[in-house]
């Protein structure tokens, strides 16, 4: 007789989830240092630790540009590591963000985004991450507290296969305080689906190596170019990862998910919690009101998704792009949309494409205005970035 | 001579060999040689603590010079000397000249 497995099912807010996943996953070092709204994740490892149920050093540094330090010396060393940062703390972790993805290192962090100073904000939007996106790190978005507890075990198992670091973000308070119903995994299954490999080149006494050496003109080029390769190969291995996870774990979400975009004419394509959940309402709406609207999110972000993206939009007469984050000065002021406008110029796709800033400092994004997007794509498809619910 | 390609170098730079920096030959940084004046030398060991290469070799024996007899004798590693002259700043009795190469 087959013995139905009960689920277990925890509401938690995504930090707490992310929380639950670095158990889970076994990690053996953790370095933070706390920042709003990151903080809560370490408070639960730490009582986690403290309670004997997750048998991890846990160390308690004076800065993020320590933190991420601490756990590139401990991930050289073969340890399987994890940080978490937002916001400032990213941006002082910057210097060091290549240094963990110039060394290859397998190493994990959740970013709850949120916005920089100055004017001091300590609410959402996606500035912090954005300002890291091209360091050489794997970056996901992750839109439900479920989904990024799924996507830190799923981004360990990509990290140590293809020797790059991961970064696994979602919306700051809007997801990262709300609390959500988790299914947690079996930690034996987890733990079976993370096998630990021995890595090619640790910090060992009996093997000695050298890490981070200098590398002049006639060398440097190179490893830069492994990284080139390496992200390459991660994009393809991200979604062999997720399905493998979807047949063990019965979740699974693509790279790219779509939302009804099956017939749609008009897309909104986003990423985050509340812009996909605001923008999956307002093509209900729409759809309502007679327009085939439908909504593209991008769930790995680096590497780029380019194919899948593209074949998301194929069909669409016209498409905005979402972006929480302002790129000051650039001739698109939107990074998503900077993305999508690179890969369809380089594919020879011409469309009208709407560039939609929103969400900054926590704005609140409303799915009526998200509706708006839709008919403004319908009346006057046009390529324009716009500023929305600022006043002006 | 052909260097290895981006897939054929071990990933993230990591240096496999130990000891194979002994390989690069670094005295053609140097436009300036220290030379020791034995002579003036007191052993105080001040340019082999100093020298930030390690080329300074302590070497142990018995050294007359003049007079006295030391049970060191302090010389230079020509093949990795940087030429940066901190040991001739260093020396208290100014027993290392630094001579143009
Ligand atoms: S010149 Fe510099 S590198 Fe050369 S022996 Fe003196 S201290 Fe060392
Ligand atoms: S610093 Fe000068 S005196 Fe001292 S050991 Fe060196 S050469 Fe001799």
């Amino acid at each position: 007789m087959q013995v139905q497995k009960t689920k277990h099912i925890e509401a938690l807010t995504t930090n707490y989830a992310m929380a639950y996943a670095v158990k889970a996953v076994d990690v053996d070092v953790i370095a933070v240092y706390p920042i709003t709204p990151q903080t809560t994740i370490v408070e639960k490892i730490s009582e986690f630790v403290a309670n004997g149920e997750l048998n991890a050093e846990l160390i308690h540094v004076e800065s993020e540009h320590s933190a991420l330090s601490a756990v590139v010396g401990a991930a050289a060393t073969g340890a399987r590591v994890f940080t978490a940062t937002s916001s400032q703390g990213l941006e002082l972790m910057h210097e060091v963000l290549h240094i963990a993805a110039g060394m290859r290192l397998p190493i994990v962090m959740a970013v709850p985004s949120r916005a920089l100073s100055a004017p001091i904000s300590i609410h959402g939007d996606y500035s912090d991450l954005m300002n890291a996106r091209d360091t050489g790190w794997v970056i996901y978005i992750a839109a439900s507290a479920q989904e990024a507890y799924d996507t830190v075990i799923q981004a360990f198992r990509l990290a140590e296969s293809v020797s790059l670091p991961v970064m696994v973000s979602y919306d700051g308070f809007l997801m990262s305080h709300t609390v959500e119903p988790v299914e947690l995994n079996d930690e034996e299954e987890v733990r079976k689906f993370l096998p630990r490999a021995l890595r090619p080149y640790t910090l060992n006494p009996k093997r000695p190596v050298t890490m981070g050496p200098l590398a002049s003109p006639d060398w440097y080029y190179e490893f830069k170019y492994q990284q080139v390769l390496a992200l390459k190969e991660a994009y393809k291995v991200a979604k062999e990862v997720d399905s493998e996870y979807g047949r063990r774990f019965g979740r699974s979400y693509g790279v790219v998910e779509t939302y009804r975009m099956e017939d749609a004419d008009y897309a909104i394509v986003a990423y985050g919690g509340a812009s996909y959940g605001n923008a999956r309402a307002a093509a209900d709406l729409a759809r309502e009101r007679g327009i085939a609207a439908g909504v593209v999110r991008v769930r790995l972000y680096r590497p780029f998704p380019t194919a899948d993206v593209l074949k998301a939009l194929d069909s669409v007469k016209a498409f905005a792009v979402v972006d929480r984050a302002i790129m000051f000065g650039s001739p698109a002021e939107g990074p998503l949309y900077k993305d999508i406008a690179a890969a369809m110029y380089m594919h020879g796709i011409d469309k009208p494409a709407l560039g939609v800033i929103h969400g900054i400092g926590q704005r609140t994004i409303y799915v009526e205005d998200m509706y708006k997007i839709y008919t403004m794509l319908r009346e006057n498809p046009r390529k324009e970035v716009v500023f929305m619910g600022v006043r002006v | 001579m052909t260097l290895p390609t981006a897939t054929e170098l071990p990933i993230g730079a990591v240096v496999t060999e130990p000891g194979s920096t002994r390989r690069n030959i670094t005295a053609g940084w140097r436009a300036l040689r220290p030379v020791i004046h034995d002579d003036r030398c007191v052993r105080c060991q001040l340019c082999w603590m100093y020298c930030p290469e390690g080329t300074i070799v302590e070497l142990k024996g018995v050294f007359k010079v003049g007079n006295r007899t030391y049970d060191t004798k302090y010389e230079i590693n020509y093949d990795y000397c940087k030429g940066c002259g901190i040991c001739a700043n260093e020396c208290p009795t100014k027993a290392i000249e630094m001579v143009p190469e």
